[in-house]
């Protein structure tokens, strides 16, 4: 009796999560140009998109931001992690309070601060600007699942790699780096995510002429997106739901 | 070892990148356009729209926080207690949604709500009488709870699955029953849980100006669009910083609240 009322309270606020996610799918697939009506089913909006130049240029510049913006957010967290080690407490928490700041801070406040810096300074809004503001919003993900990992390190292995003959760079590589992957690929695993889906701050610091998927949807809006977008977004959802099933599933046969 | 001074890049990133721009944010909200020192910035917030927009996001923000925890907290102990909150299990289903873009996720619940949507045709097949909520004040506070009801279960889940077993066995042992073991045990260790849960709900659905925008139809107007229309529309970058200079009141105060929490749970 318990373990049904738990299921079904799952399965409502599972169809509460993903009954968007079916629609859009669904709307993909949809021959009427418009949302609100089922035309018939057709699979054309999947060939026109890689004839559209815009939304090709957009998902190029949302991968390559993502991309970027994860990999070096990823480089300055895990050394600030690794510089936290070493640190008297009191340093350590303030650089944790900063870190914090991004990941409390309302999008809009982080967008609009980002995007007054950038007009005070005469910097023009473009792609460098939109990479900058990520890396920003990124790191602080990457140091919050990288840090943990640290704290759990054996300090005594990195000492014993350096007294037979390691380099500090060579045990940092060779025995600290591979304790801690699994931090170093969850943050990055986040800091892509949140890169990819991010709207708000994006929309301060773009220029313009330079759109990702996110801003281009919202100028769409208005004037009723594009079934391509769907399309798209359909490619996107189900290959990360495979390649996230095929990662997941693998380790738990292993463990049988 | 100078190994600290490896966080230099760090430290110089994010005195760059978030600690100047929200001093330009402050600089900007107490001037006015000719670079005077003014408070008329931040005393805007009084004017009859402003504070009309700044009530309304405090009560929609508030009604949709209290509903994500009312929602999420049997949630979060359904993946506790069942072990399928072990590992991936969580992230998959919370974290995947993330991936089809949440500006589309969101306008999805336009087709889903709209007079002739999919819910209605739902009820009318039922024959229950339709629902008319898309463009009011409800489908932003169910947009709302969409987007950020992880923000909710996630953190509760990570303090409940914290406790251990033991602890609530003994409370049984020693006769307590379901409610109490409830109320006494588990509810005041997760409490860390639930304020930071909490908060990562309330600001962003506070400082929303997307989620009104595409559920609210153009007539709802939270503070959040007030502030961005200031600064990508009329461009007074002056008075939008100066109402951001408001709502960093209530993050402030929410930042203080989770340090609190934070440091008496270390």
């Amino acid at each position: 009796m318990k373990k049904c009322l738990q299921r079904t309270y799952m399965g409502i606020i599972f169809i509460f999560l993903y009954a968007p996610i079916i629609t859009l799918i669904v709307l993909s697939f949809n021959k009427s140009k418009t949302r609100a009506k089922w035309g018939g089913f057709t699979t054309k909006w999947y060939i026109d998109l890689f004839k559209n130049r815009a939304i090709m240029q957009a998902l190029y510049n949302t991968l390559a931001i993502a991309l970027l913006s994860a990999a070096i957010a990823t480089v300055i967290g895990t050394i600030a992690c690794l510089a936290m080690t070493r640190m008297k407490k009191r340093d350590r928490a303030i650089l944790m309070g900063i870190t914090n700041i991004p990941m409390l801070n309302a999008d809009i406040v982080t967008g609009i601060s980002i995007m007054l810096l950038f007009i005070s300074f005469g910097i023009k809004f473009g792609f460098g600007t939109i990479l900058i503001a990520h890396i920003t919003f990124n790191i602080p993900y990457v140091i919050l699942s990288v840090n943990p990992r640290f704290k759990q390190l054996n300090h005594s292995i990195y000492e014993a790699a350096v007294d037979l003959g390691c380099t500090p760079v060579q045990a940092f590589f060779r025995v600290v780096v591979p304790d801690i992957m699994p931090g170093i690929l969850s943050g990055f695993f986040m800091a892509f995510t949140m890169s990819l889906d991010d709207f708000v701050i994006t929309h301060f610091t773009k220029g313009p002429g330079v759109d990702t998927l996110s801003t281009k949807i919202y100028t769409e809006v208005k004037k009723g997106i594009k079934p391509e977008m769907y399309a798209l977004s359909t490619i996107i959802f189900v290959s990360v739901f495979i390649i996230l099933l095929a990662v997941n599933l693998k380790p738990e046969k292993k463990e049988k | 070892m100078s190994r600290k001074y490896l966080a230099a890049p760090y430290l110089l990133w994010a005195l760059a990148f978030v600690l100047i721009p929200l001093g330009m944010i402050v600089y900007y909200g107490l001037t006015d356009s000719n670079g005077a020192v003014t408070l008329s910035n931040i005393l805007a917030i009084s004017s009859p729209e402003h504070r009309k927009a700044l009530y309304l996001a405090i009560g929609l923000s508030l009604i949709s926080t209290v509903l994500c925890l009312l929602m999420g907290y049997p949630l979060a102990m359904i993946l506790a207690s069942t072990g399928m909150g072990k590992g991936a299990f969580v992230v998959l289903v919370f974290i995947l949604p993330m991936w089809m873009n949440f500006l589309l996720r969101t306008m999805a619940w336009q087709t889903l709500l709209e007079k002739n949507g999919v819910i209605n045709n739902l009820l009318g097949v039922l024959g229950l009488p339709p629902i008319s909520i898309i463009n009011t004040g409800g489908a932003i506070i169910l947009g709302m709870i969409y987007n950020f009801l992880p923000f909710m279960v996630l953190p509760i889940h990570t303090s409940l699955s914290k406790i251990d077993v033991n602890v609530v066995n003994a409370a049984r042992d020693l006769g307590a029953n379901g409610f109490q073991v409830f109320f006494r045990v588990i509810l005041p260790l997760s409490i860390p849980g639930v304020i930071s849960g909490i908060t990562m709900v309330f600001i962003p659905a506070l400082t929303t100006f997307v989620i009104s925008n595409l559920l609210g139809g153009s007539k709802i107007l939270l503070i959040g669009n007030v502030i961005e229309q200031e600064f990508t529309q009329t461009g007074n970058w002056n008075l939008g910083s100066g109402l951001s200079m408001v709502l960093m009141i209530f993050i402030l105060v929410s930042m203080i609240t989770t340090f609190i929490t934070d440091k008496e749970e270390a």
